[in-house]
Order: structure tokens, then sequence, then C-alpha cells
């Protein structure tokens, strides 16, 4: 490899340079083996300990972290509280000082709010992992798209990617954005106005609200789930109308290339944003996600420990 | 509480006075404002070099009580006006209790009487400031009340803002509007455009504000009411006030340091000493505010002083409370941004922070002005030091402030409020 990794903190894509995504998508690749093996554990981060700390509710996330905790050996502990700390009167930092207090090394954490874990990755000495941060960023599971498009496409660079969706509200949508624009990919993003977020053009990627012209040229179409409080928030009037307009199925993808990618990042409204019979045919690589991503998480945490590592060598050296 | 200074350059665009004079204070009210004036009987201060305004007047203050004392009292506040060159100011009613009541003015009036500082309450226009009836005006007003307002809560129902600018102008009292539509604002914790959407944070159109202050404005045509937009932050408020001027619906406007110097880029911190309401903007919403400041069309710079404590401020962007302290860095950020880069005069400077502020309250004679005759309110300038701003130096209670680490160039080097002399910084 011809760059180290040198970040301490892996909270964003935003911040982070091509090399750097390069590094994390071929260490992936080659830490995807390893389960593939029949003993699907290897001894890199043994002796570690990581926290996985989740203030919103996570299943596949959590448990997608969890595995890849174990594979490398590490210790892994849980902590899982609805709404932020501060509901309860301690602040975030504080919650995760009592805990680095029990000589963690890694905190890997989902937080209802966005910036929470770059303020917590200045304050802390150890490594904070984003796993979602309010609206903002899950740089984790945009990795693992772009692992995957990669995987079925050979490369990143002049693919063309839509997203459809619920955009405005979407770290998935965001993290994707600042991680494919510097991959060299195309993105354009799809939905009603009302669910696209102010002045994204800005981020160098295409706005529509035609999903036709999204997706005809569209080498990879990436769904995001729609919620369905958004009705009662009007940001459209039904989810019958939104399905009627936005959802991907057999006669949508008529007008899409014939070896389109469907992504993703689940959980799935079946019927909604996708058709069951697209979910469940060839073009869906929706579980090739979940699988890649434990080998993307296993990197990163892999590259952050490394960070470690050398941090502790040379403290050592100087002491 | 007998003073000569002597030799200060006097600033007084009111009385037309623009030339180094002698003030001599005796028992607190100016006696003689002439050329070399005797030796007194009392201290002589040296006013070589630096100049002296009529004191600040600051149209928008927090100072949290009753109820609120955690973040700062009438007696903290008052101190840290008095730092910052401010001989009054107008307190915000959103204290708990509310001052919706004379008792909490009769109660703000008395701790202000502490320090020798002037403190003009501002009541609520509606009952506990929930939008529903109207507070009792008339003794709200008896008690000592300058101007009603629900600031921080944008009256939304229309007919009761007419109700309430009918009632307040048969008793000729402010109406101050804290315009934003809260429904239009959506939940936003900054400015919506590029940074919200780069940072992932919910954004607030600046066409909640822009609404607002349209129907405001509207209303107090047809009212005849004293109508004041407090904190302007968008263009399209400045254009919208422009308009009603040129109609000669009578409006007033202020704006906040903060607005005036500062854009929605600081936020890409996270940073909640950047979180505040109205939100900080782009650069172009700041540019036509100083445009705004310097063609009249905004009257006043205000601080809207809004101290919280640390811990508050410790909460995420999103739930940190929005606000920041403005009263001890007011002078030097005005100085710094709008007199040193050319955007206002020193005789604009006293007019936006003092003489204007006085007359859209009507305050008596002596306020707004250096005037023989009446109480000494004045304070001593050094337009040209240079200090950087220290979150420990704060005499305030919290330290919220967005210009900590910058440095300015202008401060108050002495207040005499009351007729009294609060501090000296030579």
């Amino acid at each position: 490899m011809s760059i180290l990794w040198k970040r301490k903190d892996l909270v964003g894509l935003k911040d982070l340079e091509a090399e750097e995504i390069q590094l994390v998508l071929d260490t992936a690749k080659s830490l995807q083996e390893i389960s593939l093996r029949p003993v699907k554990k290897v001894p890199t981060l043994r002796g570690r300990t990581v926290a996985n700390l989740f203030f919103e509710p996570s299943t596949r996330t959590r448990v997608s972290f969890e595995l890849a905790e174990k594979r490398l050996s590490a210790d892994a502990i849980n902590f899982t509280s609805a709404g932020s700390s501060t509901v309860k009167g301690e602040t975030l930092k504080d919650t995760v000082r009592n805990i680095e207090s029990l000589k963690v090394d890694l905190i890997v954490m989902r937080h209802p709010a966005s910036g929470a874990p770059h303020r917590l990755a200045e304050s802390l000495p150890i490594s904070v992992v984003n796993a979602g941060d309010g609206i903002n960023e899950h740089p984790t599971q945009a990795l693992l798209d772009m692992f995957t498009i990669r995987e079925k496409k050979g490369h990143l660079a002049g693919i063309k990617v839509a997203f459809v969706g619920d955009i405005v509200h979407s770290r998935v949508a965001r993290s994707n954005i600042w991680g494919l624009t510097k991959m060299g990919a195309e993105v354009t993003l799809c939905a009603p106005k009302t669910l696209l977020p102010a002045q994204v053009e800005a981020l160098g990627v295409r706005a529509t609200s035609n999903l036709e012209e999204a997706i005809h040229e569209a080498d990879v179409i990436n769904l995001l789930r729609i919620q369905m409080e958004r009705q009662s928030e009007s940001y459209f009037p039904s989810i019958r109308e939104y399905a009627n307009n936005y959802q991907i199925n057999r006669d949508v993808l008529k007008h899409a290339k014939p070896d389109v990618l469907i992504m993703h990042p689940g959980p799935v409204n079946r019927g909604i944003e996708l058709s069951s019979d697209v979910m469940d045919s060839p073009y869906s690589v929706i579980l090739d996600q979940v699988t890649n991503g434990l080998a993307v998480r296993m990197a990163v945490l892999y590259l952050l420990s490394g960070v470690r590592n050398r941090a502790a060598k040379k403290a050592s050296v100087h002491s | 509480m007998n003073w000569l200074i002597k030799k200060a350059h006097v600033v007084d665009p009111k009385n037309k006075v623009d030339a180094t004079l002698d003030v001599a204070i005796k028992n607190g009210i100016i006696r003689e404002l002439r050329k070399d004036i005797e030796t007194p009987n009392g201290e002589t201060i040296d006013g070589n070099g630096l100049y002296l305004f009529p004191g600040l007047i600051d149209l928008h203050v927090h100072f949290r009580e009753p109820g609120f004392e955690q973040k700062e009292s009438i007696l903290s506040g008052s101190r840290a006006a008095l730092k910052g060159g401010f001989v009054a100011a107008v307190t915000m009613p959103n204290t708990q209790p509310p001052c919706d009541h004379q008792s909490v003015i009769d109660n703000i009036i008395r701790k202000a009487n502490e320090v020798p500082f002037y403190l003009f309450p501002a009541a609520t226009l509606t009952k506990g400031r929930e939008g529903k009836e109207l507070s009792e005006m008339a003794d709200l007003k008896k008690a000592g009340a300058w101007a009603v307002t629900d600031d921080g809560t944008w009256v939304s129902d229309a007919l009761l803002m007419r109700r309430a600018m009918e009632y307040a102008s048969m008793l000729d009292l402010l109406v101050i509007s804290h315009a934003e539509d809260h429904r239009l604002a959506g939940g936003g914790v900054m400015n919506e455009g590029v940074m919200s959407t780069r940072l992932g944070l919910k954004g607030i159109p600046a066409a909640s504000e822009v609404v607002a202050v349209s129907r405001d404005v509207i209303l107090a045509e047809l009212t005849g009411a004293r109508l004041h937009v407090t904190h302007v932050s968008a263009k399209g408020t400045v254009e919208q006030i422009r308009l009603a001027k040129q109609k000669k619906i009578s409006v007033t406007a202020d704006a906040t340091p903060h607005h005036f110097s500062l854009t929605d880029e600081l936020c890409a911190a996270y940073d909640t000493n950047f979180k505040m309401m109205p939100p900080l903007r782009t650069e172009e919403d700041r540019l036509a505010i100083c445009e705004g400041i310097k063609d009249g069309t905004i009257d006043a710079i205000a601080t809207d002083h809004a101290p919280h404590t640390a811990e508050e401020k410790m909460a995420e962007f999103q739930d940190a409370p929005p606000g920041v302290i403005g009263l001890e860095t007011a002078l030097g950020v005005t100085l710094t941004e709008l007199y040193h880069k050319g955007v206002l005069s020193l005789s604009q400077v006293v007019n936006k922070l003092s003489r204007e502020p006085a007359k859209i309250l009507k305050l008596p004679s002596g306020f707004g002005e250096i005037r023989v005759g009446t109480e000494a309110n004045l304070v001593l300038v050094d337009v040209r030091e240079e200090w950087t701003v220290k979150k420990e130096d704060f005499v305030s209670k919290s330290n919220n402030s967005c210009f900590i680490g910058k440095t300015l160039k202008g401060k108050a080097v002495a207040t005499i409020s009351r007729g009294t002399l609060w501090q000296k910084q030579f």
C-alpha cells in the first residue's frame, strides 16, 4: 500500500481524500476472504476493546460492526440508549468519558444529532467511528456502497449513480455524495422537490424530480427509505402518490440500462420505494451490500487501530 | 461625583458636536462643555487621544432574571453592559415568570437600582408569552414597561397582532417584533442553504423572517403602531423595511454585531457558540445588512445579549439553546467591522449605538446626546486599542461569545452612567 492511514477517526467522507477511500476499499478487499473461511476469525485486534454506542435504534449497522469486531478478535461492549444522553441530564462527553475510563480503545457511535461524533472526536484521545450522525453522514454505509459498485462494475470513476428517495433526511445520501464525487463517479439525486436539500447542486451533483430522467443513463440506482411520517409533515401528499411516481419496479426499469444495479441501505419498504419483484431479481445487490459491509467495517477498524499502534510505539520510544 | 474630562474628542451628532473639548461633571450632572475648563473640585480624567460618546443604549438584552439566574442576573448583566460602554438596555420579557405582570417589572426595576445602570424593561405582548390573549399593557406601562414583545416567539395569530398593535399604539408603547414564522422555520437550527446541506443540519430559510416582517409591516401600516423589527438577519428583511420606510410606515429596525460581521460558514465545526436565532446567514445577507446600516434602513445596532451556561452550550448543535452574549464586544466589533472598514463614520456609530435607540424608545433628553444640565451618561472610547476577546475576561456570568479569539480594534475605557464613574481601563 502506497499510503498509510493517518487519521485517528472516521467521522465522515467529507474530509477524506480519494486515496484514503481507495485504501479502505482495498483493505476491505483483502479482508473479505476471512468471512469465507471455516474459522472466521483472525487475531488482529486481540486484546483491543471496542465500545459500540448507539443513541438511536439500529439493528443492521450495530450487528455488522459487532461481527466485524468479533472477526478481528476485539472485545466488544454495547451501549444503547434511546435519545441523546442530554435527555438524562448527562452530556455526551461525560457519558463517553466514563466509557473511555474503562480503557476502551475505539468507539463506534451512532447519534441522532448531526456533528456529535465530530465534536467528540476532537475532545477524545481515542478513535471514533461515526456509525451515523443525524441527517449528516453514515460513512461506513457509503464505503460499503462504493465497495459493492466497484466489485460489480470494476471501477468507480465515470460510473453514474442515481439516488432516489428521501434525500434531504438521508445521511447515507450525504456520505455517498462526498465519497462518489471524490472517486470520480457522477451522482444524480431524484426526489420530489420537497425532499431535495437546499442548493444541493453546489456539492457537484445533479438534482431532478423526474425519475425517468434520473435513471435512464444510470449504472446504479441507490434507493433510500421513505419514512411514513413524512406524509403528515407535508413532504408529499400520500405514500400512494409517492409510490406511483418514484417506485422502482419492472415498468420503470424499462427506461434503465439492462445491467443496472439496484441498491438499498435497508430496511426496505417493500412495495413503496421498491417493488418486491425487482427486490428479489438479479438487478438487486442489496444482500451483497450487507455482506460487504462486514469487510468494509473490518477494514475501518483495522486501519484506525494501526494508527493507535504506531502512536503507542512512538510514545514508548520517547518515554 | 465630580470629574473633569480633559481634551477628549466629543462626538455628539444630535447636537452637532465633533471637537476636542473639556467636560465638567458636578454631582453627576454635566455642568460645562467647552474648551479649557479650569481646575475642578474633583478628579481629572485625561481624555487625550480618546473619544467621548453619549453612553450606549442596547435595545435588546436578556438578563434572565427572574428565573434563569444561572445564566445571568440583572446585576451581572448590568456590569457586563457598563464594561462594554452601555448605560442603558431594554430587557426582554422571556423570564420565568415572564414579564407579563406589573409585579415582575417592579422586581426588575428594584434590582436594577443596585448598579448605576438604566434598565428599560420590555413586557410581554401576550399573557405568558403564549400568543393567545393580550397582556395588561396599560398596567405594564404604568409599572415601567417601555415596550411590548413576545421576543423569541413571533405572534403567529394575525388578528391578535393587529389588536395588540392597536392597543399598544393607543398607549404609545413600542412593539418589538422577533420576526420568524415558526412553522416556516421548520424545526431548523441554522440558516438554510449550501452550508446546512453540507453540514447535514436542518435549515431555517431566510423567508421565515421575511414573511413575518412583511406581515408585521403591513399591520403597522394598518394600525399606526410603532413597530421595531429586531435582529434583522436577512437581505429580504432589509428590502422589506426599506420599502416600508419609503411608504412612511412607522417602522424601525436593529441588527446585531454578529449578523453584520459573521456568516453561516462558521457553523462548520458544529460549535454551538455560532448557534443563534435568527441564525447567521450568508455573505450576501451580511453585506445587505451593512448596506442597510449605512443607508439608515437599519436604525440601530443591538446586541441580543443572550447568555447561556457552558453546560447548556455543551449540548449537540441541534439541542443547544440558541443565543450568544454581546454586550462586552458590541462596541469593539462595531468599530472594527464598520468604522475601521469605512462603512460608518464615528458620528454614525454613535447614532446606531446611542442616539437612534434613545429616539426609538422616546427616552428623555440626556440620553443619546451630551447635554449640559443633564445627568452624565457617557463613554470614553479608545478607537485604536487592539485587544483579543478571551473567554476568561467576560464579566457576564456566561461566556457564550461568537467572538472568542478575535482581535478587535477599539473599546470602551470608562463608562460614566447615572452620573457615576463605573470603571476605568486606562
